[in-house]
């Protein structure tokens, strides 16, 4: 036991005395959960959009008063020709043109159906989507206003309620993420760096040779790092609680307790690194390429899961991250507690225990 | 004599190649033993079978007493190790290098604190000791990793092309260093490639294609093999 508290103390010198990773270590979760908050945002505000009103009567008048009145869009032109629509596209600075046909309330009593066209700039699909989604609300409650006093049969209206995040707030799923891809790559790439250091600097062999047992030397490689990790989740847990003003349901204890685990299986995934990289170099790479790109992209952090194909849905389920996620988020967003969560957790715990079975192993064959 | 070093047909094989092959010898307690050869003779693989960081595939040998099949822990406990990097750590002091190699060794505080001051002044490290190791000279480096490596007192200290790199003032050096450790009893395992250094052993055994060509005092080799230096005696055997 004194052999292992030396052994850490001196790890704690390594980190403690590299200020410019100690610092990248502690400060980039702040620098991403304050970029991931702030500046990604699927949410839209104030989109420009232009008009070609045919008809200018009341009812045309009517829609645009309400859609100028949301804060979603800013009216910043009105057109006159169907050919000035290409050049205003062009410019840029209009993603959306809405054109309403000719005598658009005579036609709107008389046959009870008038057009309205909304063009969207699709460079951007997702934008142009939900800008397109947008304007189709507004116009439908407009209709539904006009429908108040008269009596139509065989109405449906689908009333939608966003449960677990009312107002949509893209936020509350980059937290989830940007705390998944940090855990992960702080734990997994700096033991794996930490540990190829010393096989570079030769001191491995020293301690090979020494009485400390290789469990020891992992464990003190790794015990440091959990640490850090742990402050690293509660920085971006308190970051997003009281800048972000996301809730955490559920019980602060199991959230803790979760991130421990998913931390454990991200070291542990950083010693199998470290024992298949010879170098530094090697290991950061094998981190980064192994680990950012798969936890980003087949996490469920950024695009659903479910609309994958099917051999991607697959794969992704050997991404530890995709369960961490969904733990976080019925935690955070959902209140539920273990009796929902106990089989993501499961998977975690199963997957770090293969991890170090796997490492020991591998750290065994090295030695002959 | 007491035999602190015997080897027995110890053999490591690599799938089809031998990179070892049936080495037999046995070091005596208190020599200083050369184990010579070319690059890729074999050398640093036979060591690391010695201090049990690979397993042998066939043959026997035993260190301090202990076997290298099924006492690697005692075995660990009862040597020294010093590699050819001088590996130390760069951005720990120099006292906290040696606490921390100490300390893996199960040394006490207060044993520990006591012999870092007579290190540090033998060694005349009193101006740096609170520097970090990283700033200091290779030579510096050199002595305090053989010092760590002696510092839990091992009956053997096997010392990995201990001079490579450093200049003749600091190897004339260095080789007192090793002399006064063999004075007090300590077995020095050493490997080189300067054959000037090989005069200094005791014994020198000198390894060709994994097998030990030649064992004896250097002055027996020089006669044996009708050469003015050890060097005319490596080149003879080297070159078959």
């Amino acid at each position: 036991m004194k052999l292992f508290y030396v052994f850490i103390k001196k790890e704690f010198y390594h980190i403690i005395r590299d200020r410019r990773s100690l610092f990248i270590l502690l400060g980039m979760p702040i620098i991403q959960i304050l970029l991931f908050g702030f500046a990604i945002t699927n949410e839209i505000n104030n989109v420009n959009i232009a008009i070609l009103d045919h008809s200018k009567d009341v009812t045309t008048q009517n829609i645009i008063n309400k859609i100028s009145a949301s804060s979603y869009f800013s009216i910043k032109q009105f057109i006159e020709r169907e050919s000035d629509i290409e050049k205003v596209f062009k410019k840029g600075k209009i993603k959306a043109v809405l054109i309403f046909e000719n005598d658009f309330s005579k036609k709107l009593l008389k046959n009870s159906h008038a057009t309205v066209q909304i063009i969207a700039d699709a460079t951007d699909p997702n934008t142009a989507n939900t800008i397109s989604n947008y304007i189709n609300a507004i116009i439908q409650s407009y209709t539904q206003e006009l429908n108040k006093d008269v009596v139509v049969s065989y109405q449906i209206i689908p009333i939608s309620h966003m449960v677990y995040n009312p107002e949509l707030k893209s936020v509350f799923m980059f937290v989830p993420g940007v705390m998944t891809v940090i855990l992960m790559l702080v734990s997994a790439m700096m033991t794996s760096i930490s540990i190829t250091r010393e096989k570079e600097l030769g001191t491995m062999e020293i301690i090979l040779v020494s009485p400390l047992k290789p469990i020891q030397v992992i464990a003190g490689k790794v015990i440091p790092y959990v640490f850090i990790s742990i402050i690293n989740a509660t920085i971006i847990i308190l970051l997003s609680l009281f800048i972000f003003k996301m809730p955490v349901q559920g019980s602060l204890i199991l959230l803790g307790f979760e991130n421990v685990i998913f931390i454990v299986t991200a070291l542990a995934f950083g010693i199998l690194i470290s024992t298949i990289s010879a170098t530094q170099q090697t290991a950061m790479m094998i981190s980064l390429m192994g680990l950012m790109l798969p936890v980003i992209i087949l996490s469920g952090f950024i695009f659903p899961i479910e609309s994958m194909p099917l051999p991607l849905q697959i794969i992704s389920n050997i991404i530890p991250a995709k369960w961490f996620i969904i733990i976080i988020k019925g935690i955070m967003l959902k209140g539920v507690g273990i009796t929902y969560l106990w089989k993501e957790t499961l998977v975690l715990i199963a997957m770090s225990l293969f991890f170090i079975g796997l490492s020991t192993k591998k750290y065994k064959i090295r030695l002959e | 004599m007491e035999k602190v070093i015997e080897a027995k047909s110890l053999t490591k094989s690599f799938g089809d190649f031998t990179a070892v092959n049936a080495i037999t010898f046995h070091v005596e307690k208190g020599e200083i033993f050369g184990f010579l050869g070319a690059n890729g003779a074999g050398k640093t693989t036979a060591m690391k079978m010695l201090i049990g960081i690979s397993n042998p595939t066939s043959g026997e040998a035993k260190v301090a007493g202990f076997d290298v099949f099924k006492q690697r822990e005692s075995i660990k406990n009862n040597i020294g190790y010093m590699s050819q990097k001088f590996a130390l750590y760069d951005d720990l002091t120099v006292k906290e290098n040696i606490t921390f190699f100490g300390g893996i060794y199960g040394l006490s505080r207060e044993v520990i604190k006591s012999k870092t001051q007579v290190l540090i002044k033998e060694l005349n490290l009193e101006e740096v000791e609170n520097q970090l190791v990283g700033s200091l000279p290779l030579g510096w480096k050199q002595k305090i990793s053989f010092s760590v490596a002696l510092l839990h007192n091992p009956k053997i200290v096997f010392l990995d092309e201990p001079t490579g790199g450093v200049d003749p003032i600091t190897r004339r050096q260095f080789w007192e260093m090793i002399y006064k450790a063999a004075n007090q009893g300590t077995t020095i395992f050493v490997t080189t490639h300067y054959m000037d250094e090989a005069e200094y052993c005791d014994r020198v055994s000198i390894m060709v294609n994994g097998k030990i060509e030649a064992l004896d005092t250097p002055k027996n080799l020089k006669n044996s093999y009708k050469a003015d230096s050890m060097n005319d005696v490596f080149l003879k055997l080297a070159r078959g």
